[in-house]
């Protein structure tokens, strides 16, 4: 199968000889033109919006609202993005501050999903025992639920935790659990899925050179799996990091222990009025940024395993 | 040393034998209690709240138990009897269905579109088209959501200023001509019965293809070239022409990779709880409102924790339904390609 994937065949001389006009890049020249100006309207719909914030964000004169459509406003300034990371709304918390809280989640979330989801991921994908079968249908109709679903027993179940003064349900620790616990399915699914597709033969000679389950665990799958672990890491962290559902609900203390999600919210929520466009845009362009970037470095190996997956399904 | 040869079926068996399930579930085992605590004992927990008025009063620890209301809960919600204004449970149901339909349709026929486009061999600057159309994948839904609010503002926001800068100048329009209220305009563009698509709908589903074609796109990438080039250059040899190419090698090829992601994509859409609460806020009048997003307010709203756990155990079922329906689509078309 892979060797066909983006096999150029060799050009059959009489068509080429047929068709021969004058040619860009082996198509007709008006086909090319024309499939080019299909391309870049779909160019400009994709980026309009991300031209659109970010022209926004620069407009030098910190508009509360824009006033016409300025792409390229005159004058760019970084002025928003400073008074952002200063203070994004009239709360007295800086950029940095809720970043380190929404960090605090989405680390706690990716290390649990993924050190916990490889262990069982291994397991269903390699070995037979008796509830495996079930075990993976609960996993997988947990899966299919929205995260949203359980939200009333988790908040009930984490708010009957009082030590102290300390309300797990109120505390990043509270949050980060209730948002492993949708995340933690989806990390087993994703890491098997990646697991059933290394060979057996190397784990079959490591068990022959003497190694136990636990070595060849270590010393071959975790290696080979270096991919998947980053991809599922890296969604276990954009989850904590834009989790918005629970930390609104739980989070309920003073704004220096919101979530950067969360004072999104108050800046185009219902309490919005009084935000500048400017600065909202600015901190959109803050929160996504990182994401997107990441993103875009891990993107060959997200891809590659959206695509196993659908081709195999 | 003269052992070796002896002993090496036994280390053979001895793998076969360490696959047994005392080692699966010492794998297991950490994921297990995690998501006992976490995961399942949330869910038998709310089937048993589903049955209690279980409310404010009950939150403390020290607080005394709900009492038990027995059906209570899910009567009130198929009546509509719960203090969440603009509750109609049947209209949250069929318009979340519609709106996940017609999303996924789109997705599915715009992703297969521009795959074929940029899968035309020859075509110039297909890495920079590929790199530059998933970007709306990158971004994290919340952002999405909360842009597009502000794009389709009716004073200030670029669709309404985009609209007045094409069709408004090349038709002299009045400077105020595009000034729509895109997301709370009460008077719905269509209502049949309980099925009401208010203008908020197109805005949301604009925003929303915008977000969904992406990943289809990429998907149906992954399917075309699996596609052998004898089979098209054998197509041509019989005359066949783009139709019947499509339709003969392509298809074939690519419905086996879709469907799954469709039905993947149509759960996912059912679900999307960020365009519908930061775009429009389920308005007007709860007529853009979905089932997680209604389950959401009960909760963070309304305080209705027995109310809301009947709710969500109503769409475990409905979303079970929605499975079950879908593969056995899914199942009816593989047999009728083979």
């Amino acid at each position: 199968m892979t060797s066909q994937v983006g096999a150029v065949p060799a050009p059959v001389p009489g068509v080429r000889f047929a068709t021969r006009r004058r040619q860009a890049g082996g198509l007709p020249i008006g086909r090319q033109a024309m499939l080019q100006i299909l391309c870049l309207l779909i160019t400009v719909t994709v980026l309009f919006p991300i031209v659109w914030i970010v022209s926004i964000a620069v407009d030098p004169r910190d508009i509360a609202r824009p006033d016409g459509l300025n792409l390229i406003p005159p004058g760019a300034t970084l002025d928003a993005f400073a008074q952002v990371i200063k203070q994004p709304t009239q709360n007295p918390v800086s950029f940095p501050q809720l970043a380190l809280n929404s960090v605090i989640i989405a680390a706690l979330v990716s290390v649990a999903s993924v050190s916990i989801g490889v262990l069982a991921a291994y397991a269903f994908s390699r070995m037979q025992f008796r509830g495996r079968e079930f075990l993976m249908i609960a996993v997988l109709a947990v899966l299919m639920l929205p995260a949203v679903a359980t939200i009333a027993p988790l908040f009930v179940s984490l708010n009957k935790v009082q030590i102290g003064s300390f309300n797990l349900r109120a505390s990043l620790i509270g949050v980060a659990l209730a948002v492993t616990s949708s995340q933690l399915p989806f990390a087993i699914w994703n890491m098997k899925g990646y697991l059933d597709t290394i060979p057996r033969d190397l784990e079959e000679a490591a068990s022959v050179d003497g190694a136990n389950r636990f070595q060849i665990f270590w010393r071959v799958i975790l290696p080979l799996a270096k991919p998947v672990i980053a991809v599922t890491a890296f969604f276990g962290f954009i989850a904590g990091w834009t989790e918005f559902y629970f930390s609104w609900m739980f989070l309920t203390g003073d704004p220096k222990s919101w979530t950067l999600a969360m004072t999104l919210n108050g800046m185009v929520g219902q309490y919005a009025a009084n935000t500048p466009w400017s600065q909202f845009a600015a901190y959109s362009i803050l929160v996504a940024l990182p994401v997107c970037v990441v993103y875009l470095y891990l993107q060959k190996y997200i891809i590659s395993g959206l695509t196993i997956g659908g081709v195999k399904g | 040393m003269t052992t070796l040869a002896v002993t090496a079926p036994d280390r053979r068996s001895l793998w076969r034998r360490s696959q047994n399930a005392r080692t699966a579930y010492l794998f297991l085992f950490p994921a297990l209690i995690v998501m006992a605590i976490i995961t399942f004992y949330p869910l038998v927990f709310q089937i048993w709240m589903s049955f209690t008025n279980y409310g404010l009063a009950n939150l403390r620890a020290t607080a005394p138990p709900p009492d038990y209301v027995g059906l209570e809960n899910y009567g009130r919600i198929l009546d509509n009897n719960i203090v969440l204004p603009n509750f109609d449970f049947l209209r949250i149901l069929v318009f979340n269905l519609f709106w996940a339909f017609s999303n996924v349709v789109i997705h599915v026929v715009l992703g297969v579109i521009v795959a074929l486009i940029l899968n035309t061999k020859g075509l110039l600057g297909k890495r920079l088209y590929r790199a530059i159309f998933i970007l709306p994948v990158v971004i994290p839904q919340i952002i999405v959501a909360t842009v597009w609010r502000n794009m389709f503002d009716p004073t200030h926001g670029a669709i309404n200023f985009l609209l007045q800068g094409t069709i408004g100048v090349l038709f002299k329009l009045p400077p105020d001509a595009f000034n729509m209220d895109w997301l709370n305009q009460p008077n719905p563009i269509l209502a049949v019965g309980p099925f009401i698509l208010p203008l908020a709908y197109f805005a949301l589903l604009t925003a929303n293809v915008w977000l969904g074609w992406p990943l289809n796109s990429v998907v149906a990438t992954g399917a075309l070239q699996s596609i052998p080039n004898d089979l098209y250059e054998a197509a041509e040899m019989d005359g066949a022409g783009f139709w019947a190419k499509f339709k003969t090698v392509t298809l074939p090829y690519l419905r086996p990779a879709m469907l799954p992601y469709a039905i993947y994509g149509f759960v996912i859409t059912f679900n999307l709880f960020y365009l519908s609460y930061f775009m429009s806020g389920g308005g007007p009048f709860g007529q853009t409102e979905l089932l997680v997003t209604t389950a959401y307010r009960l909760v963070n709203e309304q305080q209705l924790y027995g109310v809301a756990a009947a709710f969500a155990v109503f769409e475990f079922f409905i979303l079970l339904g929605i499975t079950l329906v879908t593969n056995r689509l899914a199942k009816a078309t593989a047999q009728f390609d083979a």
